[in-house]
């Protein structure tokens, strides 16, 4: 898949925005537009997919919410994401966690990911 | 007014962000640049109307050469005609500076071609049962007409056959955004044939009242 079309367009890249993948908890900053008024909307869950594709790609978050499972997908280059923090670094094995769907609780937790400690 | 339309190739769909930062669905298409090659007039042809020529070819008949030295435009692959324009003058050239961004086109093009398709795929056709003892009757069509009277099928009648690959023309897409330098507009929606495919896209016809005012 190559990417040239994107180059053609004079869409920016989000460059600013922090490194993350599957399995990451993040809280990502989307500016809402609610009628005329235009608000910040935090919401923080685990990234259970990313999908790379250029200038189209985008990520799914996923949280519980008063007992519900909640996702949401955000294209990454959207001029619309304040900011994106990475909340903790999570290990799995597979880039597409749509097995955590099935499970709640103890059964949906993810091991963190500790850097190797830099050696002096 | 300038020329309603211009000659192009269709490049190939992405996203793009509108102004208000939603995504949306886009086609790419190299519009022009175009040469006005000939200038149709009542007196001599019995109409009125601009042709122009697009794209590239190494070698050219003798009676293309001909034609196309007339208006000293280089060599071209694709003629068409536009509606008449008092601005054209012949040799002109004319880019994508003639759309502009929030403008609603119609974009033409050749669809690509299905091949021979049953009345499932091509007309929508439901098919018949797939369980209480069917056996070759999964895809088929049904009845096609009454008995003895009429004694005929209509003329008309949907039934399976060569699907695609026919002119097509999607109206009143938004010009979403623009590459002077490239030559190249991008269009809201989707565009009928393949990348690569020549389409002609002309200013759109029939705009509602309502969006003109925008």
């Amino acid at each position: 898949m190559s990417y040239e079309l994107d180059a053609l367009t004079d869409a920016t890249p989000r460059d600013d925005l922090p490194e993350f993948g599957s399995g990451d908890s993040v809280r990502v900053h989307a500016r809402v537009v609610e009628g005329a008024k235009e608000r910040v909307q935090v919401f923080e869950g685990v990234v259970i997919r990313q999908r790379r594709k250029g200038m189209a790609s985008n990520f799914t978050v996923r949280k519980i919410a008063s007992g519900v499972g909640v996702e949401r997908t955000f294209p990454l280059h959207s001029p619309r994401l304040e900011k994106i923090e990475v909340v903790r670094r999570g290990k799995v094995r597979r880039k597409n966690l749509s097995y955590l769907r099935g499970r709640t609780g103890r059964a949906a937790r993810i091991k963190e990911r500790r850097e190797p400690r830099p050696t002096a | 007014m300038t020329i309603e339309g211009l000659l192009g190739r269709k490049l190939g769909t992405l996203q793009v962000f509108d102004d208000q930062g939603r995504l949306r669905g886009a086609t790419a298409i190299e519009a022009g640049p175009c040469w006005v090659t000939q200038l149709r007039t009542a007196e001599k042809d019995g109409y009125e109307a601009v042709q122009l020529g697009y794209g590239g070819k190494k070698r050219l008949t003798k009676p293309a050469a001909g034609h196309l030295a007339a208006s000293g435009a280089p060599n071209l692959r694709h003629l068409a005609e536009f509606r008449p324009d008092a601005d054209a003058a012949l040799g002109d050239r004319i880019g994508v500076e003639i759309f502009e961004p929030g403008q609603l086109v119609d974009v033409t093009a050749t669809s690509k071609g299905r091949g021979f398709q049953g009345g499932v795929r091509r007309h929508h056709f439901r098919g018949g049962p797939r369980t209480h003892g069917q056996s070759d009757r999964h895809r088929a069509p049904g009845s096609i007409g009454a008995g003895t009277t009429p004694g005929r099928v209509f003329k008309g009648t949907r039934m399976a056959g060569h699907m695609g690959a026919r002119r097509s023309t999607v109206r009143n897409l938004e010009v979403l955004g623009r590459n002077e330098e490239r030559g190249v507009i991008f269009v809201g929606g989707s565009v009928p044939g393949p990348a690569g495919g020549l389409v002609r896209v002309r200013r759109a016809r029939a705009v509602s009242r309502a969006r003109a005012a925008r």
